[in-house]
């Protein structure tokens, strides 16, 4: 490797990679990430794209985003970019905004032709200037340049060499960061293994790119980045989705139950959908159904019949379900309902991210219909969390809502594949024939937790029926009786509620002797952390209570909370969770920071709302 | 060891609850038909599932011993999908009315017959909203007066066969609540058939649609106004066998045999196994009025079924992979790298 003169040492960084949907930007920022991750940095990434699948080339509405943040302590994709990726003046104008002050942009010289200026709406013809960019923060390299003479001999056509545009920027991006050019050659032979005349275009390309930042912008400075010390083991890149499905296949492989998914593709929740459905090669068996109620009512069918039963959807679906989860609770049979929640109400956003789905999941049915409501904190705690919503389903018998978000299940970080001794066996609350004898009924329950026992189809001597209909608490025959319902409904709330002995404490990180106390649920883990790191290293003396387990809720959560004097939720909606915890919390101040713009926290965000409400 | 019972009878199928039907309602003959049907299928209690959606005659399964499930209005056909394709080895039947199985539960319906989903579909089509006090269903003839429809409707009804064989169905039976040898021979086929299979009975409410079939159930007029058609059987109806069916033009026609210059052998044999289902089709559009009601199996065709290939293709990438669990599978599929 060539020697560089000019290096910073960072902690961390993060680049935003942007251009057409079509410009490869997210393979790009994958490879660097996953090289980065090998040289044993954390990684987080963000993949920000339009809803429209192939907007005009070159226009506004076109763009998409991918932002990875690679270092030590990284634990969210990063609130502004270190060093902005712009293929095109479209790219720069939507994603300038995005960029630290003092960052550096590397963008294509050569795309800013008439044509592209006029198609992203400049009123001039010199984007720089207008947009008010120092020009020694901006490298503009004629990439269509570079990609013509680079492989002017590869007897690839000009559309095949313009493909490579997304290769030259990242050899560049790997200059910049002293990232070894030949590690990133070796995964591009192995992703294009069967393609190898593509696999050398491609690596003559990023030594292209290597080679054009060395010599001709030696005088920037270029970087290296610490990096952490992880748990040894074998690591994968993951995203949440991904994260999310194979979850749900590690708690199958530990219950003993086959797995079974009754679905219908929904935005931004399809791709659970895609990996089960590969998954067939180990024995998942997943049905896209006709639409939202057939996924789950297949599901809950597939549970009567004793299989691990999932759905999975987004928030307009999870309203098509209710009535089908309202059978669930009531017929008291094991079944996860997966809701990745993007912007609504309605359509909404439907690719952006967003915690709006709370109530929807807690209270969004007819009748008294309470479930077990869970919600995962990251990319790689969705594969915990799936694990964790299929666990209680089967062992209390009840319906689990898992709560994940389009920022957690498109985004990846780096996963330690565990072994699976790691994972407990899940003993789903089976009849067994010993219990027959004393003349079982369908709706007997167990004493502790008040679980009911799941008998499946081919047992001889379990013949029962279950429905949607009230049953006797006694006999489980089908009752109108006034009395018997509230001894029923009361039930049921009982047994969801003593599941809150068999989930984890609360656990408080943070400033031990912090007056505040920060809390957040689900997918703004990294952000909340991040924000209570940076306020404590600041002189503001905090704790961060996250919350995974909704409903019930830790059984010495409120109890923790109390010990406060300032309680401060923060949250991607209006205020869902600050009001259900202040319900539980009457004469206590619960306060609140919360933004709904479709985006995630940004971590400063937050510092400035914990520092505003402890003023 | 204790013997395993390998015989049924009716009784084995049938539980203590008493049926909360109407007295006089056709669901009563319908249910005792369905549990000597069983025991002639044979296959267990313990391994048979009736699933149902919402409405008079999806208070079935309460009155069954077998497993199972009183569902959600519209929804029996995705839930007995479930089952099914969770469980291929169970036998199962979904009951639906006309409203549970072709209003609200439309979609499903349609999806699981061109799914061929192997379930028993069971239709009690009686024309009317029974349990929710009379109102006009998507059966119901044009102009049919109901508490919903006080002028008459002003829409036109599906036939239930129409939409089974649009919707790419392979078995169609139909039988009545009166004539309880056919329902029973025809759920009999249903169960024998391999996909998804539809037996329409047509059933009398006696409270809010009494006699609305009376037009061609009633004793003296069913000789002439329905069919009973047998695969590989000449389509002959009549009190004394005197009528049958031929094709003229593009359509169906009655004749009188020995009449016209019409011999036996200018009447058509029935073929429930063509795969092309036209002339099915004809036949089950018959009203009974101007040409008779066709009862029994209407089309029966072989063609492979849902769940078996869902298990053949779970079976064959299984072993194609050969993966030894999720960890494997991660390993080998995903680009992964060890920190010591």
């Amino acid at each position: 490797m060539l020697p560089t003169t000019n290096v910073k040492t960072l902690e961390r960084v993060v680049i935003r990679f942007s251009g057409d949907s079509g410009d490869g930007m997210q393979l790009a920022g994958n490879i660097f990430s996953n090289v980065s991750a090998g040289e044993g940095n954390l990684i987080s990434t963000f993949p920000d794209y339009p809803a429209e699948i192939r907007a005009p080339q070159g226009s506004l509405g076109g763009v998409s985003g991918y932002q990875v943040s690679v270092g030590k302590g990284v634990h969210t994709p990063g609130d502004e970019a270190d060093v902005l990726v712009a293929m095109n003046p479209a790219a720069l104008k939507t994603n300038l905004r995005y960029l630290k002050k003092g960052g550096v942009i590397v963008c294509d010289g050569d795309s800013f032709t008439a044509a592209n200026l006029r198609k992203a709406e400049y009123k001039t013809d010199d984007p720089v200037t207008e947009l008010g960019i120092d020009p020694n923060r901006i490298m503009l390299v004629p990439m269509a340049t570079l990609l013509k003479n680079t492989l002017a001999d590869s007897g690839m056509d000009s559309k095949g060499i313009m493909k490579c545009k997304n290769m030259l920027a990242l050899g560049l991006i790997c200059w910049l960061f002293d990232l070894p050019v030949e590690k990133v050659i070796a995964r591009i032979e192995k992703k294009f293994a069967k393609k190898p005349a593509i696999a050398e275009a491609n690596a003559k390309v990023i030594r292209a790119g290597w080679d054009y930042g060395h010599n001709t912008h030696s005088s920037m400075s270029t970087y290296r980045i610490e990096s952490d010390e992880a748990k040894p083991g074998t690591y994968v890149d993951v995203n949440g989705n991904t994260a999310t499905a194979w979850g749900l296949i590690m708690a199958s492989e530990k219950s003993g139950r086959p797995l079974f998914l009754g679905s219908y593709p929904i935005t931004p929740a399809t791709d659970i959908l895609h990996e089960l459905a590969k998954r067939k090669d180990l024995g998942v068996k997943a049905c896209q159904m006709e639409d939202e109620i057939a996924g789950v009512c297949s599901a809950i069918g597939a549970s009567y019949a004793g299989h691990m039963a999932v759905t999975t959807t987004s928030g307009p679906g999870l309203a098509l379900k209710s009535e089908g989860i309202g059978l669930a609770v009531m017929a008291e049979l094991p079944l996860v309902v997966i809701d990745v929640q993007r912007g609504g109400p309605s359509t909404g956003l439907p690719t952006k991210t967003e915690q709006t789905d709370l109530m929807q999941a807690l209270y969004g049915r007819n009748g008294e219909s309470p479930l077990c409501v869970v919600a995962a904190a990251s990319p790689t705690d969705c594969f915990h969390m799936a694990f964790e919503a299929a666990r209680i389903a089967m062992e209390h018998m009840t319906p689990v809502i898992l709560l994940t978000d389009a920022f957690i299940a498109n985004g990846s970080s780096a996963w330690r594949v565990p072994e699976e001794s790691e994972y407990p066996e899940i003993h789903p609350h089976a009849l067994t024939t010993d219990r027959l004898a004393g003349g079982w009924r369908p709706f007997d329950r167990d004493a502790e937790t008040f679980a009911r026992f799941w008998a499946a189809p081919g047992m001889e001597g379990a013949m029962h029926r279950v429905g949607g209909l009230e049953k006797d608490f006694n006999t489980s025959v089908i009752s109108n009786d006034g009395k018997n319902h509230e001894r029923m409904v009361q039930t049921r709330r009982e047994k969801v509620a003593r599941i809150a002995n068999d989930i984890p404490a609360l656990e408080v990180v943070g400033d031990k002797n912090a007056k505040t106390v920060l809390v957040g649920w689900g997918g703004t883990y990294g952000h909340l952390l991040t924000a209570c790191n940076e306020l404590n290293a600041d002189g503001h003396p905090v704790a961060l209570a996250h919350f995974r387990y909704i409903n019930p809720l830790p059984a010495n959560a409120l109890e923790v909370l109390r010990g406060y004097d300032n309680i401060i939720v923060a949250e991607l909606n209006t205020g869902m969770f600050a009001d259900y915890l202040q319900m539980h919390l009457p004469g206590k101040e619960v306060k609140r920071i919360n933004k709904i713009e479709g985006q995630p926290f940004m971590v400063k965000e937050i510092v400035e709302g914990v520092i505003n409400h402890t003023k | 060891m204790e013997d395993i019972k390998t015989t049924f009878a009716a009784g084995d199928y049938k539980n203590e609850q008493t049926p909360r039907w109407c007295p006089g309602c056709g669901d009563h003959a319908i249910l005792n038909v369905l549990h000597k049907a069983m025991a002639e299928i044979g296959v267990a209690p313990k391994d048979t599932v009736v699933i149902s959606g919402i409405g008079c005659s999806s208070r079935l399964p309460y009155y069954m011993n077998t497993y199972g499930m009183h569902t959600i209005h519209g929804r029996a056909a995705a839930i007995a999908t479930g089952v099914k394709t969770s469980r291929p080895e169970l036998t199962v039947w979904q009951i639906s009315g006309d409203g549970d199985g072709l209003a609200i539960g439309g979609n499903h319906f349609i999806h699981a017959l061109r799914r061929n989903i192997d379930i028993n579909i069971l239709l009690f089509n009686n024309r009317i909203y029974g349990l929710t006090k009379g109102q006009y269903s998507p059966t119901s003839a044009r102009g049919t007066i109901s508490k919903s429809s006080p002028y008459g409707t002003t829409e036109d009804p599906f036939i239930p066969a129409e939409l089974c064989f649009g919707a790419r169905g392979n078995f169609f039976a139909r039988g009545f609540d009166i004539s309880l040898d056919t329902t029973k021979e025809i759920m009999v086929a249903a169960a024998r058939h391999r996909g998804a299979s539809v037996v329409e009975v047509l059933q009398n409410c006696v409270i809010f649609n009494n006699g609305v079939y009376s037009f061609m159930s009633d004793k003296e007029k069913r000789d002439e106004h329905t069919i009973h058609l047998r695969h590989g059987e000449k389509m002959l109806f009549g009190k004394d066998l005197e009528m049958g069916l031929v094709q003229e033009g593009f359509g169906l026609k009655a004749v009188k045999v020995g009449e016209d210059g019409y011999t036996l052998d200018d009447v058509l044999t029935h073929d429930a196994h063509c795969r092309d289902y036209v002339l099915h089709q004809q036949l089950a559009m018959m009203d009974g009025l101007t040409l008779p009601m066709a009862i029994g199996v209407i089309r029966d065709v072989e063609a492979s079924s849902y769940e078996s290939d869902v298990a053949a293709q779970v079976e064959e990438v299984k072993g194609r992979k050969n993966y030894g669990g999720l960890r494997d599978m991660i390993l080998k599929t995903t680009e992964s790298w060890v920190v010591e």
